[in-house]
């Protein structure tokens, strides 16, 4: 494993910023009315059902106000912000139909060599449309369903229809609101009662025009017994404009099944991502998300896991990384709604160079759920002075018998750590990197090993030129 | 003639403006085993910390040269590329890192290349039974949870893969029971060679009785007060510091190693 690492620590941070020709097929004009809600969901061949939602999330969307806590969204202006982008290409089965400098671009993210190599289905979703999916023939026969949420659409409408942002509603906030109006691509799945995905899914999220929005929604639905690991990762190459990623993740864990959902998101540092994750988790059934957040100028960030039957588990391990002229607000929610449910939080942050890194986290438990558990910890490492970490946890309990714990630590990188290593021979960057990882270590060993060494990877080139 | 290695001619530094050390000469040849003795706070682990170029440390007069070259201005890790290694008196937890991680990369920066995987292994689980370390501390993170012994075990771990030039020992040996003092010396003598010298600091003399020490020191008041061979160790520990003469400003401390 570390040998592996090592190999893939020499690429550098020019592999995320390859810029490739903006051609498209369709661009909606800047700014938001309901011509062009309409004219995406007509581009997109909606069901009535789904046009009507779409205008109802857009009317919602304009009462609503900016969030009024949290980093400041000033720069955000709406009307700069295309919301819609449609590569000039179908929807393709087979790899070497794509076109090639989309192909390449995921080819030099790796993505098809992951699917050779460790994954049972794959999709790359290229600004606001899935270019590319597939699923291994063994898991159809099962029947598990992995496909874009508009061929979901279409060929599963009733269960959309019964699932699709039900767990998160336009009116949870401004930003879902927008993405209920103007969402584009995501991936569907359903794993049918039983089944075990052994091997994980990925969807990978590419955004590649200027000033555009991604809005991509997640729907999964793992049914009673079933299991399964699902993957995604987000990139996009650095513009001097805006961009704003407003993705939507609506995880539905039955009774007795369970799920991991893993992310390692690197966007680039002119994207605001604001991004909604929550879980419903029935009887038995627990839900885990791995979390590494490098990327974007700033990230609103708080994955929510709804324990709504008895004995049902989260557990959240996140890292955030904010280098100078970020923020990032990161961290994790856990609703018990009923007795016996139990939680982990467990999440890192580290900040350098004037970054700003905030651990937000809510942990509730309602009058009915007794004999819950739950144990916070965050910690945070600030690699210098200019930078900044925040803890702000929320717990809200009521009832008695419950059994919570939380733990808090915030530090400085050791001098003395640093000299240690550096007697060994290893360079002054070299060995802060090595400090960061291995703070980060608890995390990174949740992470599948590609995403590991992206990880570290992340943290290397994050850390080069701190020295001065 | 013996090849020079250290030549400290000199010395006077400080720490955070107070003057530790007071005018301080050594010079270590390849092949020599040297030891240094003196009270409590008389500047010992300065002077290690210094020749490794620990930050903290200011050299206001004098100077370090290795191998012929000063090396004043070189970083920490330059020094311990040039073949410098210390084993610290309270050895660094890192978290996350494992044992054999950071020997691979140290030995990889040190060499200047990328060691052989399967040598590499081979090599770590000898030295790993001489130092009689159990081989699941490989894949331990560095000194976490580590007992006092385990930690030292492990730097002598490190110096043993690391095979430096000049190897300083502050007191490497305290805190560990007489078993273990027994199999840190055995790898101390293992490690050593004609080629190469090390510089212990002690205040015992168990560790060295697996090793034909060449020049014992007395540090007393931030400079060499006494230089003699193995036998100042005995009068040492019968007549403790005091009887050297010299100012004793902690002389509560001194008084206390005769107890």
């Amino acid at each position: 494993m570390d040998k592996k690492k090592t190999v893939v620590e020499e690429i550098d941070r020019g592999l995320y910023d390859i810029k490739n020709k903006d051609r498209y097929r369709y661009k909606a004009s800047k700014g938001l009315t309901s011509q062009i809600v309409l004219a995406i969901s007509k581009e997109k061949n909606d069901p009535e059902w789904m046009r009507d939602f779409r205008l109802r999330s857009l009317e919602i969307y304009n009462q609503m106000p900016l969030p009024t806590w949290g980093p400041s969204l000033h720069e955000l202006d709406m009307d700069d912000i295309v919301t819609y982008v449609r590569p000039d290409t179908e929807m393709k089965g087979k790899w070497q139909e794509v076109p090639e400098d989309i192909k390449d671009t995921f080819e030099r993210l790796g993505i098809p060599q992951a699917e050779r190599e460790s994954l049972a289905g794959v999709g790359a979703q290229y600004d606001s449309e899935v270019v590319y999916h597939s699923v291994k023939e063994e898991l159809v026969k099962q029947g598990v369903v992995y496909t874009d949420m508009e061929s979901a659409l279409r060929e599963y409408e009733p269960m959309i229809q019964e699932y699709f942002m039900k767990l998160v509603t336009p009116n949870d906030h401004k930003f879902v609101a927008l993405h209920g109006a103007v969402w584009s691509g995501g991936s569907f799945v359903y794993v049918p009662p039983g089944v075990h995905v052994d091997i994980p899914l990925q969807s990978y999220f590419r955004l590649n025009s200027p000033g555009a929005g991604q809005f991509e929604h997640t729907l999964i639905i793992v049914d009673k017994g079933a299991k399964l690991h699902f993957i995604e990762g987000c990139s996009a190459p650095k513009y001097n404009v805006t961009n704003l990623h407003a993705g939507c993740v609506e995880l539905y864990i039955k009774e007795d099944a369970s799920l991991r959902y893993s992310t390692i998101e690197n966007w680039s540092r002119n994207m605001l991502n604001l991004n909604t994750k929550r879980a419903l988790v029935e009887k038995n059934g627990s839900i885990e998300w791995v979390s590494g957040s490098f990327g974007s100028k700033i990230s609103m960030l708080y994955p929510r896991s709804i324990l709504k039957g008895e004995g049902a588990r989260a557990e959240f391990n996140g890292v955030t990384f904010a280098a100078g002229g970020q923020v990032l607000d990161t961290g994790a929610a856990v609703i018990h709604a009923a007795p016996y449910t139990s939680s982990n939080i467990n999440s890192r942050s580290i900040s350098k160079g004037g970054g700003v890194a905030v651990y937000r986290g809510a942990v509730k438990v309602a009058p009915n759920a007794h004999h819950c558990k739950s144990l916070v910890s965050c910690e945070s490492l600030m690699l210098d002075d200019l930078s900044r970490s925040d803890t702000l946890p929320v717990i809200d309990i009521q009832n008695d018998e419950v059994d919570i714990g939380h733990e808090a630590k915030i530090g400085r990188i050791s001098e003395e750590a640093i000299f240690y290593l550096m007697s060994r021979g290893i360079s002054e960057q070299e060995a802060k990197a090595m400090i960061v990882r291995g703070f980060a270590e608890p995390i990174a060993k949740e992470l599948p090993l590609e995403y590991a060494v992206e990880m570290n990877n992340l943290i290397n080139i994050e850390l080069e030129g701190t020295i001065g | 003639m013996a090849e020079k290695l250290l030549a400290i001619h000199g010395l006077h530094a400080a720490v955070e403006g107070k003057e530790i050390l007071k005018g301080l000469d050594l010079e270590i040849n390849k092949g020599e085993v040297h030891v240094i003795m003196g009270p409590n706070g008389s500047g010992k682990s300065t002077l290690v910390n210094l020749i490794m170029g620990h930050p903290k440390y200011e050299i206001t007069a004098g100077s370090i040269a290795f191998e012929g070259e000063d090396i004043t201005a070189l970083k920490t890790y330059e020094r311990a590329r040039n073949g410098i290694f210390l084993s610290f008196q309270n050895p660094e937890e890192i978290p996350g890192i494992t044992v054999e991680h950071l020997l691979r990369t140290a030995k990889n920066a040190i060499t200047g290349e990328n060691v052989k995987i399967m040598a590499f292994k081979k090599e770590l689980k000898q030295a790993m039974e001489t130092l009689k370390i159990d081989n699941t501390y490989a894949s331990r993170h560095v000194n976490v949870g580590f007992s006092g012994g385990e930690k030292k075990r492990n730097e002598i771990l490190q110096m043993m893969m690391l095979n430096p030039q000049l190897a300083m020992l502050d007191e490497t040996d305290s805190g560990l029971d007489i078993d273990a003092v027994r199999i840190v010396s055995s790898g101390v003598k293992h490690f050593k060679n004609e080629q190469n010298a090390i510089l212990i600091i002690t205040h015992n003399t168990k560790i060295l009785e697996q090793l034909d020490v060449d020049y014992v020191h007395i540090l007393m008041n931030g400079k060499i007060l006494q230089t003699g061979d193995a036998s100042l160790i005995s009068q040492i520990n019968e007549n403790g510091f005091l009887h050297l003469g010299g100012e004793t400003p902690d002389s509560g401390e001194v008084n206390m190693l005769h107890g």
